[in-house]
């Protein structure tokens, strides 16, 4: 709990209850009967670690406080720990009515422990400011190696902290020109009180009617030197030659930028000595604020001639009450888990410009929230990423793309109704399930509307983040797995199917069965529930099957089409091994995926089937792969063989999502990998190979497949829909040139 | 001369000099001056002694000193400067520049702001093989048209047509010196004639440069001449109206590293509006019975004592008016309280940047001068101390005794150079 100036910060830690689904299997050892469900579905109960940061102004600290005394379940806690100015300042009314000791923590520790979290475990945190680009923020992407960075703390004064590593750093430098100059000498200059408020007036003023500028003392630029005639000679330089009112607008721009570019100039100095070139900005001055993020910007642009970039932090306003709540949370250990932020339950990034952001006003007095659920297991980088450091999940930045962005609000905006009767359904037996829908209904949409205004709010918006979103707040309300009936329905149905497919496909020459074996990957994922055009023929006609979903695809040449290289590729020695992301349940896995894999494994390739860890849409979870996998097995011995000598491995991917973010997956996964030295990656569907990784350089040999099923995306990526993409790469350098 | 200044609006009494711009900039190689066509045929030797006219080079010594009088002139953002040098009397001296002699010499005040430095005459000085005395003279920048209207109407440039002049007014008045008074402009670039003006005088008198000795002691506080004979490499922070950088590592081997803008003009412009007083001796007299503590925010304060974690002792100055954050803390302070701790927040950010310059450019010796220092002993002290304190003895602070007039100086020597 950090308390600095004017806002408390409280983070902690809670298990939180919530309905997941779950897949059993049923004994099989019984004769089959035929209309009995192939495994049983059922909502259980289950606690996940959750940690949750609120903030709120200091006048609400007895409120605070009577939250915290509520919600301290666990009696063990003796001692809440606390750091920040106000720590000191709250020390006894804390012990009085927690009944708690305060246990103060050194708040540059804190910060620094706080800062390396963020960096570590949420994707997009930092970003750079551009106010005049055509998107604001622009997110970075979570570099591998966070350190070495220079930290500048910009409070009442500022710090600058040289960080190398997760225990080592030191404080360089630091100036007593910070935040509380800009308000203790605004205060004096325009009787302004609130921080906000000067800096209000300082986005409205003019600076150059106080600075004496370059032009003043030279009537032009000095140019000899490249000091334009516009730069600062000397701040409030006018001031003292003229005997004029100034107004309390122009005196506090000239005062935000007289503090600005001296912060600036000094992080460049610090920079240059001690050879960074990554550098973060936090502390209350910056918090949010674009005039102060952009003068910042500027002066370090106009310093380094933009060798150095300015960075912010989307949650530096937690990294004290972030870090303070690990040094309690010490025993736990909890950098061995990974952390994934809550959209559901996180505010976002917001702009504080009334300009901007007309939803301020009501906000203000709100409390921000910052959810992380934490993951039960570690996620790491794919092994085979060519260069983690530049990987980017994402295809499209919607924050970058405004049509693209207005076209995918207004789908998801569309499908929302679709995804509430889904959810309704899933819950014929459930109390209040058209109420909780409801609620998701108006949260999500909430949502969207924020992501109109604000479309930085949670890093870059991408289809996947509005996905993602939408998942969270569906397991919100408790709808942890709306497709569970439809899965289990078609799984059922696709797997009577499974033998004749496999039959018919044994009938076939080589070269047309390996045509088959493709055709029929890309047709099984027409069956994606996740694409509005998809559900509508679904919903209307079940009998659209497998044959007819082949009708529907595209005629070779195909959109993006290198089958002659795989052909080619196919004839020369096999792969070692094959990892497989697996996309939707049903027919895609069963009749596409499965006979795929068994001509892969027929052929002395082994096979790790990747499946999401948590239902996302109809996308086959590794639990209910694991049920499929042995009823397969049951009924074919190549794949029976396979799973006894351990040639077919089924690992779960650690996402819960129907994209692919291929730098946080299952630490398991990445171990498997790396052991069975893996050489060839297939990706498949929409979410996975289109939306996402589209353009992920992989080190081996990869295919990207999917059927574009949005008229929209197919028409910008130049086809029609049920376009066919069927993308096959490999390394430069890889073993697979050396033929 | 003196009834030039007699005219003077009675305008307060402008202070801090605006000699050499800052703002900002990175290291940019200054290139040489901006010469006029006519000066650049005149050869310049690499390494020329300080005294331009007693130069061993035979190519130099032939030259003919220029006519009287011999001014160089500095306008700067505030303040004018400009050194005359007074010769040994001479009977054939024509009648107008006798007056001049006189005018100048004896007056110590012109106007109501024009003001001779007396302390800071050099005499028996020898330029170009004559005699004389040098003088000091500064005046607001804004009472310059006032000057020139003066000068025309004594009819001074009956005596010259040109005159050396450096500092961005230089450029930013060269039309009015030519419509108004008649004057032809030689403009000079200005940290050259700044570090032209800094060897010379540095090397003219024993008592020149200084440096202070227990800077934080209030009893035991000395100034102790330095002799600055093997100069370089070293820093020079000319503190004007803002702050210019620069590192010299020879006579003609010099840039500017960088320059801020919270300089002279900041500490005068927030003390003006802080305390309502309007001249820079007022703010730095408040200044001198002012406690910047009641003010800033102090280590001590947020921490009780020393932020040991960090070595950073109790007295260090966390925020800058820090305290003001509170109205009650608003209400207790006084006039003398804000101008100081303007004095500490300008000073103390000059001594971080210059030192980080320091560092980075790998030189131990750095020259404070400009007229921010003029009677400042209170930011010498600071920016003496601070520099040792936070250097660990590695870096000191030097001073020169004429503060902000080298830029005049140097444009004085050009003159002579290029006659």
């Amino acid at each position: 709990m950090p308390r600095g100036g004017s806002l408390t910060k409280l983070a902690y830690y809670s298990t939180v209850q919530h309905k997941v689904a779950k897949v059993r299997s049923f004994d099989h050892t019984a004769k089959e009967v035929d209309g009995d469900p192939l495994y049983e579905i059922s909502v259980q109960e289950e606690i996940t670690a959750r940690l949750h940061f609120i903030k709120f102004e200091n006048a609400y600290i007895e409120t605070c406080l009577d939250f915290i005394k509520d919600h301290l379940v666990n009696t063990e806690t003796k001692v809440i720990k606390a750091t920040g100015g106000g720590a000191y300042k709250f020390k006894e009314l804390i012990e009085k009515k927690l009944r708690l000791k305060v246990d103060k923590e050194d708040e540059m520790s804190c910060l620094i422990k706080g800062c390396n979290f963020v960096l570590k475990n949420i994707p997009h945190e930092a970003f750079v400011y551009a106010k005049h680009a055509d998107s604001e923020f622009r997110f970075q992407n979570t570099h591998p190696d966070i350190f070495p960075y220079l930290l500048i703390n910009i409070g009442s004064g500022v710090s600058i902290v040289k960080v190398e590593s997760e225990d080592k750093f030191e404080r360089i430098g630091g100036s007593s020109i910070g935040g509380g100059t800009f308000w203790g000498l605004g205060a004096l200059l325009t009787k302004t009180k609130r921080f906000d408020e000067l800096l209000q007036l300082a986005s409205r003023g003019q600076h150059t009617s106080v600075d004496m500028l370059v032009k003043d003392i030279y009537g032009g630029a000095y140019g000899s030197l490249g000091l334009t005639g516009d730069l600062i000679a000397s701040s409030f330089g006018k001031s003292a030659t003229t005997d004029k009112e100034f107004s309390k607008e122009d005196m506090a721009k000239s005062l935000l930028h007289m503090i600005s570019n001296d912060i600036g100039q000094l992080a460049c100095l610090y920079a240059r000595l001690h050879s960074l070139t990554r550098v973060y900005f936090g502390g209350f001055f910056i918090r949010g604020h674009p005039v102060t993020m952009h003068t910042i910007t500027y002066s370090i642009n106009f310093f380094t001639k933009g060798e150095v970039q300015a960075l912010f932090l989307r949650h530096e306003g937690y990294l004290g009450a972030i870090g303070a709540f690990l040094k309690g949370a010490e025993e736990d250990n909890p950098n061995q888990y990974s952390w994934g932020e809550n959209y559901a339950g996180s505010s976002g990034l917001m702009s504080v410009s009334p300009d901007l952001n007309p939803m301020q006003r009501v906000r203000s007095g709100t409390f921000d929230m910052l959810e992380m659920d934490r993951l039960e297991r570690q996620l790491v980088n794919l092994p085979l990423l060519q260069d983690p450091s530049s990987y980017i999940p994402d295809t499209v930045d919607l924050t970058e793309d405004a049509l693209a962005r207005q076209y995918w609000l207004y789908c998801f905006e569309e499908a929302l109704d679709g995804v509430v009767n889904r959810a309704v359904a899933s819950q014929p037996d459930l109390p209040q399930a058209v109420e909780r829908a409801e609620k998701f209904r108006q949260k999500y949409l909430h949502k969207l509307q924020t992501l109109r205004h604000q479309p930085f709010a949670y890093g870059s918006l991408t289809v996947r983040s509005l996905l993602d979103t939408r998942e969270h707040c569906l397991n919100e309300f408790n709808f942890p797995d709306p497709y569970s009936k439809i899965k289990q329905k078609e799984n059922d149905l696709a797997l009577r199917y499974f033998q004749k497919v496999v039959r018919s496909l044994e009938k076939l020459t080589w070269e047309q069965r390996q045509f088959a074996l493709v055709k029929g990957l890309l047709a099984g994922n027409v069956f994606d529930w996740g694409a509005k055009a998809v559900s509508d023929v679904l919903e209307s006609n079940p009998e659209f099957g497998f044959e007819e979903a082949k009708h529907q695809l595209q005629e070779r040449p195909w959109l993006v089409d290198c089958y002659d290289q795989w052909i080619a590729r196919l004839k020369g020695p096999p792969h070692k091994c094959a990892l497989f992301f697996v996309d939707n349940s049903g027919i895609d896995i069963i009749l596409g995926v499965f006979p795929f894999v068994r001509e892969l494994l027929c052929r002395g390739t082994e096979v790790v089937l990747a499946s999401n860890s948590g239902p996302a849409l109809n996308d086959v979870t590794n639990s209910e792969l694991q049920i499929l996998t042995e009823r397969i097995a049951a009924m074919d011995s190549v794949i029976q063989a396979a799973i006894k000598e351990d040639r077919l491995t089924l690992v779960q991917s650690g996402s819960s999502s129907p994209c692919l973010d291929l730098s946080r997956l299952d630490k398991a996964l990445a171990v498997v990998v790396r052991e069975r030295h893996t050489d060839l990656v297939v990706i498949e569907g929409m979410g996975r190979a289109i939306h996402t990784n589209y353009y992920a350089a992989l080190s081996c040999e990869s295919l990207k497949l999917a059927v574009i099923k949005n008229s929209w995306l197919a028409e910008r990526l130049g086809g029609k829909i049920f376009s066919v993409v069927f993308k096959y790469e490999i390394p430069p350098q890889s073993p697979g040139l050396r033929r | 001369m003196a009834s030039l200044f007699r005219y003077f609006q009675p305008r307060h009494l402008l202070c801090a000099t605006g000699l050499v711009v800052a703002a900002a900039g990175t290291a940019y190689l200054v290139r040489r001056l901006r010469k006029r066509a006519e000066l650049q045929e005149v050869p310049r030797e690499p390494e020329e002694p300080t005294n331009p006219c007693t130069s061993p080079s035979p190519a130099v010594r032939t030259v003919e000193p220029p006519s009287f009088p011999w001014f160089g002139i500095d306008i700067g953002g505030t303040l004018v400067k400009l050194v005359y040098f007074e010769p040994e009397e001479e009977q054939a001296e024509a009648e107008n520049l006798k007056n001049i002699r006189s005018c100048l010499t004896s007056n110590v005040a012109y106007g109501s702001t024009g003001i001779r430095d007396v302390q800071l005459e050099v005499k028996d000085l020898e330029l170009c093989g004559r005699m004389g005395n040098l003088h000091f003279i500064r005046f607001p920048t804004q009472d310059l048209t006032t000057f020139l209207q003066m000068t025309r109407d004594k009819q001074f440039s009956g005596l010259h047509t040109t005159l050396c002049a450096t500092g961005g007014g230089a450029h930013k008045f060269e039309a009015d010196f030519r419509t108004i008074a008649g004057l032809q402009l030689v403009q000079l670039d200005e940290l050259d004639c700044v570090i032209r003006g800094v060897l010379f005088m540095s090397s003219s008198g024993p008592s020149e440069c200084f440096y202070l000795e227990n800077p934080n002691h209030p009893e035991q506080c000395f100034l102790k001449p330095f002799q600055l004979e093997n100069p370089f490499p070293f820093l020079l922070v000319n503190i004007g109206s803002g702050v210019s950088i620069l590192a010299v590592h020879g006579r003609d081997n010099f840039r500017r590293v960088t320059g801020t803008s919270l300089g002279g003009g900041t500490f005068h412009g927030l003390c003006c509006l802080l305390t309502g007083c309007s001249t820079f001796e007022e703010a730095l007299e408040m200044a001198s019975h002012g406690d910047s503590t009641r003010v800033d925010k102090l280590v001590q304060d947020i921490y009780g004592g020393d932020y040991d974690r960090f070595g950073l002792p109790g007295w260090t100055v966390a925020s800058s008016f820090g305290n003001m954050i509170s109205k009650e803390q608003r209400d207790l302070v006084s006039k003398e309280d804000l101008a100081r701790a303007a004095l500490v927040a300008v000073t103390n950010n000059i001594g971080s940047i210059t030192r980080m310059c320091a560092r980075n450019e790998n030189i131990e010796r750095v020259v404070f001068v400009g007229n921010f220092l003029r009677g400042n002993m209170l930011s010498m002290k600071l920016l003496a101390y601070s520099m040792e304190y936070w250097s660990a003895g590695q870096m000191k602070a030097l001073f020169l005794q004429h503060e902000g007039y080298f830029g005049a100086v140097g444009s004085l020597l050009e003159l002579l150079k290029s006659s």
